[in-house]
């Protein structure tokens, strides 16, 4: 499947070096986010409303820290983001 | 100048906390610290913020954030102002988080008093309309009808305290009231606070999937129909004066609104009782 863009890097911009200590969240979830790029208009909705600010601006999804809440797949006009079960991905 | 979501920091300030999926509280601190930057002071009472911002050793927070005890929210909040003032230091703004519970019910008295000194501090009430942290127990701020732990057979007989008329009676320099539901509204008034000199108080709705009893994915969308339906308003009171943000767009589904909570669920044996004819 051709993709318009994969950011492939991990998230830089929800860690800060020296910062704190956390433990990932990521055994929470019992399905998660998936982003259809060739769908995706790069609103910025599910940036700006996910509760634990797991996808950066860029898209990026943090799958350490997502838990799998839905709601960037609710706020997500086009459907680009749909959520799969976590046991697909084991 | 209005903020929009591509000129907020890209930091994410609250970042790694241990809230449940779908919260609502959590997104408000998260959006109001992205407002505010690094240089604001959290303070947090006793409540879901600070029970999932603070696991020792972990800390969710990337600014400075401090635990008060329960009632002394506000009075914490005009200390460190008076301490950060006095050691020459202006580039801040202290911002307090606190509950329903620890605002309208526990924290009221230290609230008003912060107000009468007319400290420079910005208060954010996040109203999950329960004690969420606790196991849902009614609050001061819990509507009529809710079912919680505390009132679990005909829900809450008291109506929700009006907590922005509260705050305008004792002279406050800014009230406003928002909801997660619309960002760009709170994401405003967080802004425009921050620029006033004085007690600024802000009360955000933020709906709690465990204790409203719906799904995890729902939050942003009953947070919206709430204010959609009338069931919460959006206004600003500023200079003495009252502004309504935004116009219910449809009040007639306000049933529908209700019927998608579980907390509004009545019980069996009391529509028995009472010959109640609906649903």
């Amino acid at each position: 499947m051709p993709l318009k863009s994969l950011p492939n890097k991990a998230p830089e911009l929800t860690a800060f070096e020296g910062g704190y200590l956390v433990s990932p969240n990521g055994g929470w979830r019992s399905v998660r986010p998936v982003i259809n790029m060739n769908l995706c208009v790069h609103c910025g909705q599910c940036y700006l409303y996910c509760p634990d600010g797991t996808i950066s601006p860029e898209l990026c999804l943090d799958y350490n820290f997502c838990k799998g809440c839905g709601i960037c797949a609710k706020m997500c006009k086009r459907g680009a983001i749909t959520m799969q079960k976590e046991a697909d991905y084991a | 100048m209005a903020m929009s979501a591509r000129d907020l920091d890209k930091r994410e300030f609250f970042f790694g906390h241990k809230a449940c999926a779908g919260c609502g509280g959590s997104l408000a601190v998260r959006i109001a610290l992205k407002v505010l930057g690094e240089r604001a002071v959290s303070v947090l009472p006793a409540g879901c913020m600070s029970a999932v911002g603070f696991n020792f050793p972990q800390l969710a927070f990337t600014n400075n954030a401090f635990i008060t005890p329960f009632a002394a929210t506000a009075s914490v909040m005009t200390g460190i102002e008076a301490g950060l003032r006095q050691r020459g230091i202006d580039d801040f703004q202290v911002v307090g988080f606190a509950g329903d519970g620890g605002t309208a019910d526990i924290g009221l008295q230290a609230l008003s008093g912060a107000i009468d000194r007319g400290d420079n501090i910005l208060y954010i009430c996040y109203d999950n309309e329960a004690y969420m942290n606790t196991g849902i127990q009614k609050s001061g701020l819990t509507p009529y009808g809710a079912k919680t732990t505390t009132t679990p057979y005909k829900g809450s007989r008291r109506h929700k305290k009006d907590m922005l008329a509260i705050v305008a009676a004792n002279g406050v320099d800014y009230a406003a009231s928002a909801s997660i539901g619309y960002l760009e509204d709170y994401i405003r008034k967080i802004e425009k606070a921050a620029g006033i000199t004085g007690t600024k108080y802000i009360h955000v709705l933020a709906p709690c999937p465990v204790g409203w009893g719906f799904k995890t994915d729902e939050t942003v969308d009953i947070a919206r129909e709430a204010v959609d339906v009338g069931a919460w308003s959006l206004r600003e009171y500023e200079n003495g004066e009252w502004k309504l943000n935004r116009e219910p767009s449809r009040p007639q589904d306000l049933e529908l609104y209700m019927k998608r909570q579980g907390r509004f669920k009545i019980e069996k044996q009391y529509q028995e009782e009472n010959n109640y004819a609906g649903e």
